[in-house]
């Protein structure tokens, strides 16, 4: 399974960072011996199943669970009443500003249920099936009250409400320049409206979770992105004592930001757990998880730019509506203003504003889903974009470089006081370009069109950027974030020569045992194959920040750096007694402390750590150990950027609209793996594009979620999606390795690349918008709109979803 | 309670099932093989498939007691000594990431190329539609299965 490392003709190991090495993860992964936290078994081991509102919003009158205790298999039963002051609040850790409405959010409801699937009571059975079945004894009387589903007539005086407190959660502004001198001296003015839909993540692997007691400690195994916010959580919000919380995140099948997330799960399975004194077990099944996963997107976006008619842009203007559904959770209100500042993208302008209003309505809670806030945010200016460049009649890609911030003006403070360090997207779009045969498909579209083609080719362009590596602390600190940002690493040197290496980062999918090994087989001149990688085990790694927000290896993998750095200081000391030198006199290179000038003294560094174990003769004072930890706090995001061109086939007689090719040219800084960073921008195009083709999380006009399923929720599958072309540039990062992160940068690039590509097949329609998910009955219906009656054209229409 | 007899990667088991007992639940609670996973309540995503007979079955669309006689390939009995060819392949072509439905489709594309060993893309897309993954956006399983396909998968 594992390639050996090479060697270069000195006979050091070659660089490890750059190399498509294969991955040490697949191992157990493509054999079945992978640990999900489903497949953990204890000892007497009992599982929970809760029972669920089947109303969006209604009093609980009473909940009787006393039938459920006869059932076979059944050792306990719990209303939310009979957790009283103990189950607490779910915490929401980022309370944008300081009047913000954050409502009490008990993990399971006590008295009123403000979404469909919100828990109402548990049962904890021998097995699962027994668990299931008893739910059906248990007796719930509840008083509907009128659901709260639009954010847009949410704020009305007359309307219903989630919380008696109202609708309205917060308001965050942020302007700089003068917006009101820029639009009012503007010759051109647009001003569009879109929709981001409702998403559901859908990770594949659905969420489980394992409680065990023993005395006053508890484990809790769960399928998290964080495991050490959530134990963090546990006991800063729950009350159990730090020191006896561990947190194991086992192996984990994706999440999307999905599982970045304290649940009401989790929290319950601890405290039941505690009640009936055995492990519990709870593992979600898919219609529990699309009803109960947090989801993602869902806003009103009114933007309004203001331009030259040469095209330069003079001012932007967003009005943000965000649906927060019924509670605030982890990070609900922040995540749309992770997009306020990327709307003005890689563009100048002389003044930029932004308002964002978060609304309750009764349905699930949003949060964090791949991108979150950016990947909206690049969608409104990469579409209004096309438009202004319509209504200029400038080429698209013409009217962006007039605005793009140019290569020679980096680093770069752009209008929302953000400094881009590094970028170059000419260069991108270059290669893009070239990659597409742009020119030759903008010709093959004019033949059609002058054909009158029933298929027309549509042509879309996505120069994106976006803001990672989450985060500078005192950044978060400036936005009322609840945490800092920075990540924590260690390094053992092991008595053989052999490194562990301990990580904060808790991977899902990602590969960090790989690129880890390979940032410090090149740190320490050790062989790639002589390092292993722990995390996700809050005993084991017991300080870190976890994994979103692409921010792994441009603030995780700097930490791994830096606890090289001081392994090799360390190190140096005692080599040096070894060789009987001055320290001042070594060099440190691949892996051997040498004399300078006398290359043949030397020692490797495996020599220097079986001395340093051996600890007989260290120099005085010295400690004996090698082992070295870091926390990295970045001092700037991460901006990776690139150019992702879609060209689509859209048949006009039937709206279907099949993506003929796809190019995505991505400048992550300097690359640590390129299989890995090309596996992470396949997996976020498909994302992206699933969200402008596929996927709408819908409620019906009771407030029921209506796509449950996988049948209704549509994730595409290898036949919906085209093979992607992916090229890279690379303009290093400000940073010690040069990297920027990429995990987010497909899915942010590719959802406007197939709107304005559906878009431009058919602006000789007259049509000027399709509301996502394009679905063929939405693209037909705006062919229709638009050539029947041109000025009724409803750009956001909610027509034609997919269930 | 029914009796059956199931050989499960190359083991003969003789259980008491409940009749509404799932497959992939038989696999995973009752036999240990919790190489195989669930993704979904209807069988939608594939992550559960296994071989049945050679054919690709969802186990979570099948009985345990439909199962009674058969002779059931997990991801856990594909390797026989050394990887099977889609599993190096998958390996080679980084064709997952976080791995939760890859049994699933390592076994739908062992069927696949059983079928038909010399697929082209779009047959490959269209064979493996009933498998969902998540994480690649697909390019890379597409290309592991080429890769597979090159290789030579024994019948």
């Amino acid at each position: 399974m594992t390639a050996t490392t090479v060697h270069d003709d000195a006979g050091a190991p070659a660089a490890q960072i750059g190399q498509a090495r294969l991955r040490k993860e697949d191992a157990k992964l493509i054999t079945g011996q992978t640990n999900w936290t489903d497949n953990i078994k204890l000892p007497g081991m009992l599982h929970i199943a809760f029972l669920r509102s089947p109303y969006a919003h209604a009093k609980i009158s009473r909940v009787d669970v006393s039938a459920a205790l006869d059932q076979p298999g059944v050792v306990a039963a719990f209303s939310g009443a009979d957790f009283g002051a103990e189950q607490g609040s779910l915490p929401c850790a980022w309370p944008v500003t300081p009047d913000i409405l954050i409502p009490p959010h008990p993990p399971m409801a006590v008295d009123e249920v403000r979404y469909v699937g919100e828990a109402v009571a548990a049962v904890v059975a021998r097995d699962r099936y027994a668990a299931a079945d008893a739910l059906n004894s248990i007796d719930v009387d509840y008083e509907p009250l009128p659901p709260v589903l639009d954010i847009r007539t949410a704020l009305a005086e007359d309307s219903p409400k989630v919380h008696e407190a109202g609708n309205k959660s917060y308001e965050w502004v942020f302007a700089n320049g003068d917006v009101d001198a820029a639009f009012r001296d503007a010759p051109v003015v647009l001003e569009r409206t879109y929709r981001q839909q409702r998403l559901i993540p859908c990770a594949m692997e659905p969420r489980a979770v394992v409680a065990q007691w023993v005395a006053d400690d508890v484990t809790l195994w769960s399928a998290t992105q964080i495991p050490h916010v959530l134990r963090f959580a546990l006991s800063a919000f729950f009350g159990i004592p730090e020191q006896n919380v561990r947190v194991i995140a086992p192996d984990v099948g994706g999440g999307f930001g999905s599982k970045l997330q304290v649940t009401a799960e989790e929290v319950l399975a601890v405290l039941i757990g505690r009640r009936v004194g055995k492990p519990v077990k709870w593992t979600e099944s898919r219609t529990e998880g699309n009803l109960t996963v947090h989801h993602g997107r869902d806003q009103w976006q009114q933007i309004k730019i203001a331009a030259d008619s040469d095209g330069r842009i003079r001012g932007l203007s967003v009005d943000l509506l965000a649906d927060m559904g019924a509670y605030l959770m982890l990070v609900t209100p922040g995540v749309p203003l992770l997009g306020a500042f990327m709307f003005p993208a890689i563009y100048k302008m002389d003044a930029y504003s932004f308002k964002c209003t978060g609304v309750f309505t009764t349905k699930m809670p949003t949060d964090a889903y791949r991108g979150a806030g950016r990947p909206e945010a690049t969608f409104a200016i990469e579409r209004i974009l096309d438009e202004l460049a319509v209504e200029l009649g400038i080429e698209p890609f013409e009217l962006r470089e007039r605005n793009w911030i140019k290569h020679e003006e980096f680093p770069y403070t752009t209008i929302c006081g953000l400094t881009y360090d590094s970028g170059n997207y000419e260069a991108a779009t270059a290669k893009a370009k070239e990659l597409f045969d742009y020119d030759g498909l903008r010709e093959e579209q004019r033949r059609r069109n002058e054909r009158g083609d029933k298929v027309r080719l549509g042509i879309g362009i996505s120069t994106f950027t976006e803001m990672c590596g989450l985060a500078p602390s005192r950044v978060l600190g400036s936005l009322s974030y609840g945490a800092g940002g920075w990540e924590h690493a260690s390094i053992r040197m092991l008595p053989t020569g052999k490194v562990e290496v301990v990580t904060g980062s808790s991977a899902h999918g990602q590969g960090h045992e790989t690129a880890w090994s390979q940032i410090v087989a090149d740190q320490l001149g050790v062989p790639f194959e002589d390092i292993r990688v722990l995390h996700g085990d809050t005993q084991v790694s017991p300080k870190g920040m976890d994994t979103y927000g692409s921010r792994s290896l441009a603030v995780g993998g700097l930490a791994v750096v830096q606890a090289c750095d001081k392994v090799v200081a360390k190190a140096k000391v005692i080599a040096a007694a070894m060789l009987e030198a001055s320290a001042d006199d070594l060099e440190f290179s691949a892996g051997r402390f040498s004399v300078k000038g006398d290359p043949d003294a030397n020692k490797t560094i495996q020599e220097v750590a079986l001395a340093t174990f051996a600890a007989h003769d260290l120099p005085e004072g010295v400690e004996p150990s090698l082992d070295s930890e870091a926390t990295y706090d970045p001092d700037n995001f991460s901006f990776p950027h690139g150019t992702h061109l879609c060209a689509t086939e859209v048949d006009t007689e039937t709206g279907f609209v099949k993506i003929r090719s796809y190019v995505a040219v991505d400048d992550v800084g300097v690359v640590v793996n390129p299989l890995i960073v090309e596996g992470q921008v396949h997996g976020g195009i498909a994302q992206g594009i699933a969200q402008a083709l596929y996927e709408e999380g819908v409620y019906d006009d009771e407030g029921n979620l209506v796509t449950t399923t996988l049948a209704d929720y549509l994730v595409p599958s290898a036949a919906d999606l085209p093979s992607y072309k992916t090229e890279r540039t690379e303009s290093p990062a400000n940073n010690r390795l040069g990297v920027k992160g990429v995990g987010e940068a497909g899915t942010i690039a590719s959802t406007p690349a197939v709107v304005n590509a559906i878009v431009d097949a058919l602006r000789p329609f007259g049509v000027r918008d399709v509301t996502m998910p394009c679905t063929p009955e939405r693209v037909w219906r705006a062919i229709q709109s638009a050539t029947q009656s041109p000025a009724a054209q409803n750009p956001a229409s909610e027509s034609g979803a997919t269930a | 309670m029914t009796q059956i007899t199931v050989k499960v990667d190359g083991v003969k088991y003789v259980d008491q099932v409940e009749p509404r007992l799932l497959l992939v639940h038989y696999l995973r609670e009752v036999v240990g093989k919790t190489g195989t996973p669930v993704g979904c309540d209807t069988s939608n995503c594939g992550a559960c498939t296994v071989l049945m007979d050679g054919q690709s079955v969802k186990s979570c669309s099948v009985l345990a007691v439909q199962a009674d006689g058969s002779d059931v390939t997990t991801i856990e009995g594909l390797a026989n000594g050394e990887l099977h060819p889609v599993q190096r392949a998958f390996h080679e072509e980084h064709a997952l990431q976080c791995g939760y439905c890859t049994p699933g489709m390592i076994l739908a594309a062992t069927d696949l190329l059983r079928d038909n060993p010399h697929p082209t893309e779009e047959e490959i897309r269209d064979g493996l539609e009933g498998n969902l993954c998540r994480c690649t956006g697909y390019e890379n399983i597409v290309r592991a299965v080429k890769r597979a396909a090159e290789a030579g998968v024994a019948p």
